[in-house]
């Protein structure tokens, strides 16, 4: 009996060897790839989680802190992203109708908008460090302090807060609740650029994965010639896009009360 | 199929198959094969066994005396958390899926190889990377934090390589979950025409829950653990105190994954056990259903109990009452599991073979494990059990006894068809026995001291601790023996084993009905499944038992064979 087997027989070049036709590689890599967006989900989930909970434990000092976000600049980059996710959609069309120029088209504007997306980032942390609003043992915060003192500040009598009753301590000195609110407002720029640093990474992994997409359908190269791996980075494109649609409105428009 | 027969008179072709398809380095090194995969995985691994082995040795040394032997107090610390860390992270969570579930998921659902190969090679180097950087920094500067990395010790305080350390664990954890996507691509789309989800061999259900929980669960730790790094780097206040953050948190996260993660360690193993149960008392497993929902049970519950952890962290009273009761909620599906299997075995015709006895072993360590739970589940209980060696003696029952007894018998299953040689069956049954009385000589004993309140993560203790210490480090160099003795037979066997042929167990399940070893693409032709599940024949006429020991009878049953009715 041969090695080769009778199922290599019919053969399309698409067809990875471990599958046994192209509705199963297509279906076998859809289902990967909504595995792997659900690893992401939980990912950010986690740091959303974190958020969430300082949030509502200092909402005055958050309040006041997001002042210091440019909202324009966010709001600049929310279009931009949109913008992009549009025309990656219209590359994935392209792509199922084998419209090769097309796909080129739409995939190289989606990526200038994702290199406009990291260039008025760039702007809008390069404008935080020169305010020293970057956690570290520069900080330093000028802006307001709310009036109102946290929840999750005040000295309930009684109840044991942080490492020692009464208050937190660094070292030996007590703090009192104003230091300790700009203590907070570093937390909301540490979770700040985290999330938006975590986010940014995600779009420089978009950009690498994109370019070379393009990179290998301008070279008529085999692994592009069908639609699906179009699709799927279309749907990690989107991805992004749905994270940064949930970090703006927490970051930078904040309810006021 | 093919049977291994030669025609008379032909000289007989030395038949390709996985190990013998190429011979150079990087033939193995960029191999996409997920049986080479498995091998290389299973290299590693057992290395890195040593490694959290030579740890817990130097520990249970210096335990052997109130006032310590030989370590000074910073490098016990460093040694407890660094055998925590290659046990748990490098050693317990891959076990049996990167080794046995890798070599064996596309062999049972008749598939060539795993939806993404490639994928699944790039997890075994992240998985070397992330190890060799993680050990590397424990052996230069080492971390005293233990497994758990509890903040604000490990992102404020610890003076160590803690960064480092975490970058390793991170990476792991990635390899991880790309083996958990792997899988569940795999096992949704690439089963064999015929092949239901219903027909699936229990070891598939158990490793479909188990990938469910590492792609929910393991980009929490990896999110929680990148936090603490850059923290102590940044300062960003998450989890300290002194910033306004909250330590609590970081317990959250950490137990929302570490909880469901010892499922990911424990869950494999059953499916392992499983397999041998059925096969060695040749009967169709009691409840097929109850059994593989349980394991998805188990994987949806697991995470909503992490809090049974924290009862002593300061959350609040209430959560924790919460957690107490679903904590003894996710104990049945594992209750129903060893019912199930007790079932099986009752009115089976036992077959008493060395993975037998480790699947044995398994149900009886897992029971004790298991029930200790509960005593810990209980918030009274536990506030006063709560960082004694009882909590250690719970959980290596359980990981130990459970996990690591699931992962040798596995091995010794299904090492024919792994190799195409057979262990030694007697030496296999005497490691078996050693295992077994050297694992519980090493562990019951610290159930004891942990109610009489001995605390975890110490090295100096009350001198009335002393005799129970001192049997409990003599348990341990006797379960020292019994891991040496296997991998000594095991590397035996590679050369002088007997010949195994296709099913030297008689064993239902698409991945005996294939040369041992396998070939490169696993079957020569797509099977196409007609039968049920574990279709083991009703009587003893039709179900001749091989001597084990012949290696005629062995090689008589070939490959290819549809299972007799
Ligand atoms: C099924 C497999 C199981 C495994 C692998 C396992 C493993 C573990 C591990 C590793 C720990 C120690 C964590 C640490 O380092 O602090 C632990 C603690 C604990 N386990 Fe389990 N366990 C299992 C089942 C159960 C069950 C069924 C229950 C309860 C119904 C349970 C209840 C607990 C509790 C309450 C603790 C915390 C004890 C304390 O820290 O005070 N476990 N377990
Ligand atoms: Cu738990």
């Amino acid at each position: 009996m041969s090695l080769e087997a009778t199922a290599h027989g019919t053969h399309d070049e698409h067809l990875a060897h471990q599958f046994e036709d192209m509705p199963q590689q297509n279906d076998a890599y859809l289902v990967g790839m909504w595995a792997f967006l659900v690893t992401e989900i939980m990912f950010f989930g986690a740091l959303f989680t974190a958020y969430m909970i300082y949030r509502f434990t200092y909402p005055h000092t958050f309040l006041d802190a997001h002042r210091e976000l440019d909202v324009p600049l966010g709001a600049i980059n929310t279009f931009v992203l949109l913008t992009s996710s549009l025309f990656v959609a219209l590359g994935v069309r392209a792509a199922q109708l084998g419209n090769r120029k097309g796909v080129l088209l739409w995939l190289s504007l989606t990526l200038l908008c994702a290199f406009g997306f990291l260039g008025i980032k760039a702007v809008e942390y390069s404008h935080k460090f020169e305010h020293n609003l970057v956690p570290g043992s520069n900080f330093r915060y000028e802006g307001k302090l709310p009036t109102q003192p946290d929840r999750g500040l005040v000295d309930t009598p009684g109840v044991q807060r942080g490492l020692d009753a009464g208050g937190p301590m660094i070292g030996a000195v007590r703090l009192g609740s104003g230091q300790m609110q700009a203590q907070s407002v570093q937390m909301f720029f540490g979770l700040y650029f985290v999330m938006t640093g975590l986010h940014a990474l995600h779009v420089i992994v978009g950009i690498l994965v994109i370019g070379f997409a393009v990179l290998l359908v301008a070279r008529r190269h085999k692994s592009v010639q069908y639609f699906m791996p179009i699709e799927l980075i279309g749907l990690y494109w989107h991805f992004v896009d749905i994270v940064w649609i949930f970090l703006f409105p927490l970051f930078y428009l904040i309810p006021q009360g | 199929m093919s049977v291994q027969t030669a025609t008379p008179g032909a000289t007989e072709q030395p038949r390709t198959h996985y190990l013998n398809a190429g011979h150079t380095i990087a033939s193995w090194l960029l191999t996409t094969d997920h049986k080479r995969i498995a091998i290389l995985y299973m290299i590693s691994i057992t290395i890195a066994f040593f490694i959290g082995g030579a740890a817990a040795a130097m520990i249970r040394i210096e335990l052997t005396s109130p006032t310590g032997v030989m370590l000074e107090h910073e490098t016990y610390n460093k040694m407890f958390s660094m055998h925590g860390i290659v046990m748990i992270f490098l050693f317990l969570i891959p076990s049996i899926p990167a080794v046995l579930g890798n070599f064996l998921i596309p062999m049972m659902i008749g598939a060539k190889d795993l939806a993404f190969p490639r994928l699944n090679l790039l997890s075994w180097y992240l998985y070397m990377a992330g190890s060799i950087l993680a050990v590397v920094a424990m052996i230069t500067g080492g971390v005293d934090t233990g497994w758990t990395f509890y903040v604000p010790y490990s992102s404020v305080y610890a003076n160590s390589n803690v960064v480092l350390v975490i970058c390793g664990a991170f990476i792991v954890g990635f390899s991880s979950i790309a083996t958990g996507i792997n899988f569940i691509a795999t096992i949704h789309k690439m089963r064999a025409p015929g092949l239901t989800w219903f027909r699936l061999p229990l070891f598939v259900w158990a490793h479909y829950a188990t990938s469910i929980i590492i792609v929910l669960g393991t980009p929490v730790v990896a999110i929680t653990l990148a936090l603490v790094a850059v923290e102590r780097l940044f300062h960003i206040g998450v989890f300290d105190p002194a910033q306004g953050g909250d330590p609590v948190l970081f317990q959250h996260l950490f137990w929302f994954y570490s909880h469901p993660a010892v499922y990911i360690m424990i869950l494999p193993s059953m499916g392992v056990v499983s397999e041998m149960i059925t096969c060695f008392s040749r009967r169709k497993p009691f409840g097929y259903n109850f059994i593989a929902f349980s394991s998805l049970a188990i994987a949806v519950f697991g995470f909503l109990v992490w809090g049974h952890h924290m009862f002593v962290s300061g959350q609040s009273v209430y959560l924790g009452i919460v957690f107490s009761v679903l904590s003894f909620v996710v104990a049945v599906p594992s209750a129903v599991k060893t019912f199930n299997w007790t079932a099986t075995m009752y009115k089976g015709r036992i077959w008493f073979t060395a993975p037998m006895l480790y699947a044995l072993g398994f149900i009886g360590l897992f029971t004790i494990g298991g029930l200790t739970g509960l005593f810990l589940a209980a918030m009274a209980t536990d506030v006063h059990l709560h960082d004694t060696y009882f909590v250690i003696a719970h959980f290596h029952y359980i990981m130990v006894g459970g996990a690591i007894m699931g992962y040798m018998g596995g091995l010794h299953f299904w090492w024919p068809k792994m190799t195409g040689r057979m262990y030694p069956e007697s030496w296999a049954k005497l490691a078996a026995g050693i295992t077994f009385l050297g694992y519980n000589l090493t562990f019951f004993p610290q159930f004891i001291m942990g109610l009489q309140g001995m605390t975890r993560r110490y090295h100096y203790y009350p001198e009335e601790f002393q005799a129970l210490n001192v049997l409990s480090s003599a348990g341990a160099s006797i379960l020292a023996v019994g891991y040496i003795i296997p991998l000594a037979y095991f590397l035996w066997s590679l050369w002088y084993g007997k010949k195994a042929g296709p099913n030297p167990w008689r064993a239902a399940g698409l991945e005996w009905m294939t040369d041992s070893p396998p070939i490169t693409y696993n079957f020569e032709k797509t099977p196409i499944v007609t039968w049920e599940a574990y279709e083991y024949p009703e009587n003893e006429e039709d179900d001749p038992l091989p001597d084990l020991d012949d290696e005629d009878q062995l090689l008589a049953v070939g490959s290819g064979e549809a299972p007799k009715r």
